[in-house]
Formats: C-alpha cells, structure tokens, sequence
C-alpha cells in the first residue's frame, strides 16, 4: 500500500495529440480515487501511465516514495484489473489467480494458502478447476480481481472493469468493489464513464476532459459545488439544466421571467449581459406544493409539461421552451462533448411523487433560486462557488472520520 | 423442409465425387502396393493375390531405410528450427512496429512464390565448393528458406488475434517480456504453432527437387528421391511394387500427424480469454 502521487504529468502522442496535458494529483494512501470523463478524455491513458503501460512524455509519477517513470510495470508492483478481464484462457481459474504468484516464485504452500484466501473473498471456491471461457461474466470478473488481490500489491487500477456487465450485475459488482476495497484498505484508482460508478464509489472523483484535470473533489461536492459547467453537465442524472439568462442589479432575466436572486449570489456575478443559470431537476418543483414563505425564495413561472415519467418516488417532467440562437448553439455544443445529443431546448424537472400535473396541461412550477448556479458562458467557470457546508460530510468515509475524531 | 434434404443429398453426392477425386489415385497405390510378381499387370483394381511381399523388397532395397532416416531426421530439424525462429519473428512482426516491416513481410512472400527450380543449379554450384553437397545440413538449410515465409506469415497472424492486454496482463502481474511471451503469448497461440509445425514438415517431407539434385548417396537423399532409384528384382522387372509400397509407407506419418494435430488447429483457444 501506497500513496501515488502525480506531478504535472504529460502524455503526447507522436503526431503531437496531447492525451494528457498537465495532470497533478495526489492520492492518499488508502483512498480510493475515481478518474471519470467522456470517452477520449484521457482517463485510461492516465491510469496505464501509472501502471506503466504508457510512457510519461514529461513530469513525475512518486508511488510510495520512489519516482517510478522509468520502471518497468512489473518492478512497480501494482495491481490491474483490466476492462475485457485479461484472463489467461489456457489456465484454469485457479492458475489465472496464482499466476502473480508463480511468477514470483512462491512456494506451492503459499501460493495454494494464497489462492483459496482470494478464492474465499470473492466466493470463487467451486469455480477454482474451471476454464475461463466456461465462466459467466461476473464470475470472470470476480477472478480478474482475484488475481489483483492475490499478491501484496501497492495499490489497484481498475479500467473500466464493469462495462461489459449487465445492468443489475452492475450494481452487484459496485458494491462488492467498494466492500472489498474498504476491507483490504488499499490505495485504489478507478477508471470509469459512468458518472453513477462516479459517484458511488469513490472518496475522491477527478473528472477529466481533453486531457486536463477539471475538478478533484469529494462526489458531494462535485454534485454541489461543480467548478464550471463541464462538470455540472457531467455529474448527475438527469443532467443539470443550463438556462440562458442576463442579469442587472440582481434580477436575471430567464426565458422563465425575471427572477429576483438572492443577495449572496447578486454579488457574485455582478451585472452581466450573458450567463448561463444552472439548476438541477430536483431544484424545481410544483409550486402548489411549496409553502408560502418557501415561494418568496424562488421564481414562480407557468409552464406546459410536455412528457411525465412516473418513478414512483418521484417524477420527471420535460418543459421544452425556446431560447437565443446563439446560447442554444452554445449549448448544445457542450451537450455534444458530454456524448449527449438534446434535439431541442427543455428543462427536465423532478417533481415530488404526490405531484397531480399532468401531461399538456400548463401549470405553475417553482425553482428554488437558493440552490442554483451562474456560470460565464464564455470560460464556463462557476461563478457562485459557495463553501460546502462541511457538517454534511463530504463522502461516507470522511463522514465516518469526524464521527470517530 | 424438403428442399433442405434435397439439399443435403446435392452436397453428399459434391463431397463424394470430390472425395473419390482425391482419393482414388492414393487407393490405386495401396491397391498396387499389396499386388505381387506378375499381378501388377493384372488389369484389375485389386490384387488377385494379396500379399507383403512389396513392402518386404522396398525394407530389403538397402535404399529405403537410410532413405527414411534422412527424409525424417532433415525435416523434424527444418521443422523444429523452422517453428522456432519464425515463433520469435513473427512476434516481433506482429507486436512491434518497426521500420522495415513490410519489406521483410513482403519479401517473405516473394521467397515463397519464387519457382524453386531456379535456384537448384545455382545451388547445386555453391554447395559442391562449399562441401555441403549430399549433407543434412545442405537440405535442412533450402528447406528452411522455403519454410520460414510461410510459417512466418501464419503465425503472425495468430499472434495478431491474441490480444494485446492478455501481454499486458502478464506484465503487470510481474512478468518479464520473455515470461509473457513464454507463458501466456505462446501457450495461446500454440494452435498456430502446430499449424505451421505441420505445413513446415509437409513441405520438408514431400520436396524432391532439392532432394534429387543436392544429394547423391544415401548419406542424405530423403525418400522422395529414393524412390526414384529403386530398381527390380532383375534388369527386366519393374520395381512399380516396390515403389508403391514405399510411398504408402511415407504417407503414414504425414495422415498420423494430421490426425494428432487436428484438434490444435481446428481448436480456438482464445474463447474466454476477453469479454466473449
């Protein structure tokens, strides 16, 4: 186990693409640290420079205390468990995972000691005699583990490792990751799309685009406090909603009506002829269920819902509305980097469960001018960053931290 | 459904007529092979008389064994050496990328398409002044230099299909380059060894040119040629019986190795290796 530490890493390609441009981060000891973006970002070449299957161009990568550039990956002693597995298919289960294992020369004691303890933490045991190819894809998976887990390995790197499972097994796999890793404690640095993987499972996200580190933070602060609107359109699902507006001594105007901002957020942005609003789905709500007093910190506006999704525990509403030409170009532009393809302008808003709009039928919303951001359209930087209140806990560990301090 | 049997019965009576193509010379030689004295003439397909007899002439021939010997000892050595340098090349071919590389592959290519017989007397020359003339090593080496392009080309395109991560793999588990080439590349892709094992042994066994022309004694002239100086009983008698029952001898160890290696190179190995 080991801290990793980057410095201003660099990776071009020889026709002078920069993969990675610039990347610092510092990974504590036993953390466990996710590298998300859209595809082409750079993330998994960032994960195999660490691993050592890619050059570093420039800059310094530290694990534990020794400056790895020029090592092989097999002298950095770290652990992969790659997307498509890697299984070798001409050993058997039990070989697969004791392969580290041999190639260190341990005594056969050992190695089967080993192997049945791993084979034991990922309920592998009546598999151990199998071929690859007769596994299910979970059970692939959970061996491609086990041979990460099998040797005393300074930290893991996963690549993607769920996206060839189906949804439900998934989810199971999520947490058997995150139960694993919080009982082995191990430095841990993981490599996904899904924003959902994101955020449910590490203590730290960094969220990459073309290369460059936008934010590293804990996932709620990510959901809370997203530094510009890469990152606010990138973490969450449904996505954030991005509402062209101008605003003039603390009123912006929005396709929706003006709306009076609250103080605090006022002084931020100032007056200025173009910005961008940014306003979660679960920032809206049906206005006949908020209270008076509630109402007076928002902007009422009518609007047509034009497609309900009932979840049950809540709804979503899909409210197009039509905005400048420039700004949707803009937008849609962004929408695009982030793999999504909006044909048109519209909010989606979650409505509470018990909420009686129906499809067609204009009604009174309410947006919860508290909760929202104002970003610069041009730079795309947030510019109503609050302090996160830190008595919520940023993640589950660090909650766990204060509990015990 | 009836036009499928109908169409079944069209691919039965395809496959016989190919196979009876094929087949039927090698049945006349067997049939040949077991006829004694004046039965060759008989103007039958069978024997009137079966019988051991030719198989008996060609092992007293004084000729076939030392011929078997050499015929077996030069292509198990062009073979074995064949497989393993073509192994590390096409390796190197398939992973690496290098200036070069469609040269040599190309000009793999032309030395297999190139007409042996060209080369035979230039050859022939060259050994005689060198004294590799009628030695093992004077066949194992042209033998060679029509079995590495093809093996080359084969096997690099088995090593193509390996993937790249099952290497990477192995590294990251601590592997050397030579242990993940050792223990995971070579093991997946042995189907292809085999392959190109046999087609690299076929090629040795069955070549009589060079045999005929580098070689003159029985110090190292392969069966092939052998065959060719077998002679009768007496001046007057044609050694056709002989000569049969010695090419049905040869045969064998080519259909034993075929039916050993169909497995290997039918088999897919890498099934399960990646997502699948």
């Amino acid at each position: 186990m080991a801290p990793i530490t980057l410095k201003n890493v660099t990776k071009v390609y020889g026709d002078g693409f920069h993969a990675v441009d610039d990347v610092s981060l510092e990974i504590a000891d036993g953390e466990f640290v996710i590298l998300v973006g859209p595809s082409g970002c750079g993330k998994s070449t960032l994960l195999r420079m660490i691993v050592g299957l890619e050059d570093i161009t420039s800059g310094e990568l530290v694990i534990g205390d020794d400056v790895v550039n020029d090592q092989a990956p097999r002298n950095r002693n770290l652990a992969m468990v790659f997307q498509n597995y890697a299984l070798y298919p001409h050993l058997t289960v039990y070989e697969n995972i004791a392969f580290p294992l041999r190639l260190a020369k341990v005594d056969n004691q050992k190695v089967d000691e080993q192997v049945r303890k791993a084979a034991d933490v990922l309920e592998l045991g009546e598999h151990l005699d199998r071929k690859p190819a007769n596994l299910s894809g979970g059970q692939r998976q959970r061996v491609a583990m086990g041979r990460a887990i099998v040797r005393d390995a300074k930290a893991f790197l996963f690549d993607e490792p769920l996206s060839n499972l189906d949804a439900k097994l998934r989810g199971q796999m999520r947490t058997e990751i995150s139960r694993l890793q919080k009982r082995l404690g191990i430095t841990t640095v993981y490599v996904t799309h899904d924003q959902v993987e994101a955020m449910t499972l590490g203590d730290r996200v960094a969220v990459l685009r073309h290369g460059h580190l936008q934010q590293v933070a804990s996932p709620r602060e990510l959901y809370e406090q997203p530094v510009n609107l890469f990152v606010a359109g990138f973490i969450g699902s449904p996505p954030m909603n991005f509402i062209p507006a101008s605003v003039a001594d603390g009123v912006a105007t929005t396709p929706f009506g003006d709306a009076k901002l609250p103080t605090e957020l006022a002084d931020m942005v100032g007056n200025r002829e173009s910005v961008v609003i940014g306003a979660r789905p679960e920032h809206f709500e049906d206005a006949s269920l908020v209270d008076e007093e509630a109402q007076q910190q928002g902007l009422l506006f009518p609007a047509t819902v034009d497609v309900l999704e009932w979840l049950g525990n809540e709804q979503y509403a899909y409210v197009p509305y039509d905005a400048d030409a420039s700004m949707t170009e803009q937008l849609s532009e962004l929408d695009r980097e982030l793999d999504g393809e909006a044909m048109r302008t519209q909010l989606v808003v979650s409505l509470d469960a018990s909420s009686h709009i129906t499809e067609g039928e204009e009604t009174q919303l309410w947006l919860d001018l508290r909760r929202i951001h104002v970003f610069d359209p041009e730079s795309g930087d947030n510019l109503t960053l609050r302090e996160l209140d830190e008595s919520r806990g940023s993640s589950p560990r660090e909650a766990a931290e204060h509990a015990t301090a | 459904m009836s036009a499928s049997i109908r169409e079944r019965i069209w691919w039965y009576l395809a496959a016989a007529a190919v196979l009876v193509y094929a087949l039927f010379p090698v049945a006349w030689i067997v049939s040949l092979s077991f006829k004694e004295g004046a039965d060759i003439g008989n103007r039958q397909f069978l024997p009137t008389q079966w019988g051991w007899g030719n198989y008996q002439a060609a092992f007293d021939s004084g000729l076939f064994i030392p011929a078997l010997r050499n015929s077996l000892g030069i292509s198990i050595i062009a073979t074995a050496v064949a497989v393993l340098l073509s192994t590390f090349a096409a390796y190197g071919i398939a992973r690496l990328d290098f200036p070069g590389k469609k040269i040599i592959l190309s000009t793999a290519l032309a030395v297999a398409i190139f007409p042996v017989i060209s080369i035979v007397t230039p050859l022939f020359n060259v050994w005689r002044s060198i004294g590799l003339f009628d030695t093992w090593l004077g066949l194992i080496i042209p033998y060679m230099a029509l079995t590495l392009p093809i093996s080359i080309w084969v096997l690099s395109a088995f090593f193509r299909q390996i993937p790249w991560e099952m290497e990477q793999a192995a590294q990251v588990d601590g592997a050397t380059t030579w242990q993940a080439f050792r223990k995971v590349i070579v093991p997946l892709a042995w189907p292809g060894v085999a392959t190109t094992a046999i087609i690299a042994f076929f090629i040795a066994w069955n070549d009589f040119i060079f045999g005929i022309s580098l070689t003159s004694t029985e110090r190292a002239r392969p069966v092939p040629a052998a065959l060719a100086s077998f002679t009768g009983a007496s001046q007057f008698e044609q050694p056709t019986g002989a000569i049969s029952a010695a090419a049905v001898i040869v045969t064998i160890p080519v259909i034993v190795l075929v039916l050993l290696f169909q497995r290997q190179i039918v088999a897919g190995l890498t099934n399960g290796a990646v997502k699948g």
